[in-house]
């Protein structure tokens, strides 16, 4: 029933929380947005459909954050980057299950999710990124 | 072909920039107000300065937002009508244009526009964390990005697309450091080598601590007047002749490029054209060296060398001091240091030192023509003004 939820990032990490990549799909002009936003950035519609993404890409660029804000500090030195999907969108994230000398520009992850939901705003659940 | 200027600038101020113990924003500004006050005898500040145009990006250091009408009163200038600025680290290079706009309404005459931050009495983790808010939440910060290491996501993007080396960004902060060695009123005034540089402890690979600005604490401002006036209060003012802006996705992963910051290209752009003005036409430039890569990547966004060939650009020694096109003569970010919100109105305040002729050991001989480059966020807002010798 989820497929109908309002094209929202709320939205983006309740379908996180099933365990889905979603994103709008302007049904106008056919751009694919994620994040979702409830007006196209191409032609201003408001007509979207919810699409699952494969969750499959390739990574654009990679960092490894040794200092971190506060609530990160207990995961230093950790590892995230930009994927480029397959469905076309980027998509930032952490990367884990690879040790950060191996990560090369160009391989391929693929997203996962973590289960644990935060007790505090904002209840979102993580997704990252692991080797396929 | 002369162009017309927009606004004149008639003094500017600034405060030391450091670790100022003991001291509140509002009297950090008080202390740039008051240096452009006595540069500009012929002014009376609370009768001649009509509005002032605030940058200060964040509550969060000293729990105090409201900063427009706290500045004006510690700047003696009640009740003069005032306004905040807020965008990230470009906060006061909007608050220069917005000084701009308000002359040219023909509402205001003369105006004082600057900036503020207070940062050093707060932790690392808790000043990583304050300016991550100028990067996208739902995305980025949630999920551990801080802003070195989006810059890191830059710089790896261009080391692997361009072959752009570590050296060749330590070789931005070897370069400022020098410059800001020079430079009485800078945060870390100390040379340091290459080999110390490259070998600083990781703070966002490939970013180390040497490719990182300064959390520092510190205040700028400028008093502007319509062109036509301004020779009544000095016989040297420096015109802006361009100024140009433009905004961008506030995450990095929405643009289409991770070798450029868009937002720069258009406001260079812009800011060329309204200026009459081409980049083989300047004499100097204060760009936007948050980090060093950042500093790489203006000089390919304002047209000072090919894309990809900023690394070269540095090496060949061409940004030095005594280079074709010295760059951060002031010491940028990287030395002279990065109070996030004063940095827009710093760079300004470094442009009329050197246009003026007052520079000291660092005065770059002759310096005619000048730009500024000032960037809030990982590229989300970008300013970008040219300056002429009146």
């Amino acid at each position: 029933m989820s497929e109908t939820l309002p094209f929202t990032i709320e939205s983006f990490y309740k379908f996180v929380s099933e365990r889905k990549l979603m994103a709008a799909k302007c049904s106008k002009c056919g751009t694919l947005l994620l994040p979702p936003k409830p007006m196209c950035t191409k032609c201003l519609s408001t007509d979207f459909k919810w699409v699952k993404l494969k969750g499959k890409g390739k990574l654009l660029s990679y960092t490894v954050i040794h200092i971190s804000p506060v609530q990160f500090q207990s995961m230093t030195p950790y590892t995230v980057g930009i994927v480029e999907l397959e469905d076309g969108p980027h998509l930032p994230g952490m990367i884990r299950g690879v040790e950060p000398e191996k990560i090369r520009v160009g391989m391929g992850l693929k997203v996962d999710f973590d289960k644990s939901i935060p007790s505090e705003w904002p209840l979102w659940p993580r997704y990252f990124f692991r080797p396929p | 072909m002369v162009r017309k200027p927009l606004v004149s600038i008639v003094s500017a101020g600034l405060s030391k920039f450091g670790r100022l113990e003991g001291m509140y924003g509002r009297e950090i500004f008080a202390e740039a107000a008051k240096e452009a006050y006595e540069r500009c005898p012929n002014l009376d500040p609370a009768k001649d300065i009509e509005a002032l145009f605030i940058g200060h990006m964040g509550e969060s250091y000293e729990h105090q937002g409201h900063t427009g009408p706290t500045l004006t009163d510690w700047a003696g200038l009640l009740p003069k009508p005032s306004m905040r600025l807020e965008s990230a680290c470009a906060s006061s290079g909007v608050a220069l244009r917005t000084g701009i706009f308000a002359i040219l309404s023909g509402m205001h005459d003369i105006v004082m526009v600057g900036g503020v931050e207070k940062m050093t009495h707060r932790t690392t983790p808790e000043v990583t964390e304050f300016l991550a808010m100028a990067s996208d939440f739902p995305f980025e910060q949630w999920h551990g990005i801080t802003f070195p290491g989006l810059y890191a996501l830059m710089a790896t993007a261009h080391m692997h697309k361009y072959g752009t080396t570590e050296e060749q960004l330590a070789m931005v902060a070897v370069k400022n450091h020098h410059n800001g060695a020079l430079n009485p009123k800078a945060h870390m005034q100390k040379e340091i080598t290459l080999e110390k540089a490259v070998s600083s402890r990781v703070i966002a690979w490939p970013l180390k601590l040497y490719d990182c600005s300064l959390i520092t604490d510190g205040a700028s401002c400028l008093i502007l007047t319509r062109p036509d006036i301004a020779k009544k209060f000095t016989d040297t003012p420096v015109h802006i002749i361009g100024s140009g802006q433009a905004s961008d996705a506030i995450g990095l992963y929405e643009r289409e490029e991770l070798t450029t910051l868009k937002a720069g290209r258009l406001a260079g752009q812009e800011a060329y054209k309204m200026a009459g003005v081409k980049p083989k036409d300047l004499d100097i430039a204060e760009v936007h060296d948050c980090f060093t890569i950042a500093e790489i990547i203006a000089y390919e966004d304002l047209g000072l060398c090919k894309p990809g060939k900023g690394g070269s650009l540095v090496k060949e020694g061409a940004t030095k001091l005594d280079g074709e096109i010295p760059v951060n003569t002031s010491g940028g970010l990287k030395s002279k240091g990065h109070p996030v919100g004063a940095t827009g109105t710093a760079q300004a305040y470094e442009t009329y030192l050197q246009l003026t002729g007052q520079a000291e050991r660092r005065q770059v001989k002759g310096a005619e023509t000048a730009l500024t480059h000032n960037v809030g966020g990982s590229g989300a807002t970008a300013t970008v003004h040219i300056y002429r010798r009146g």
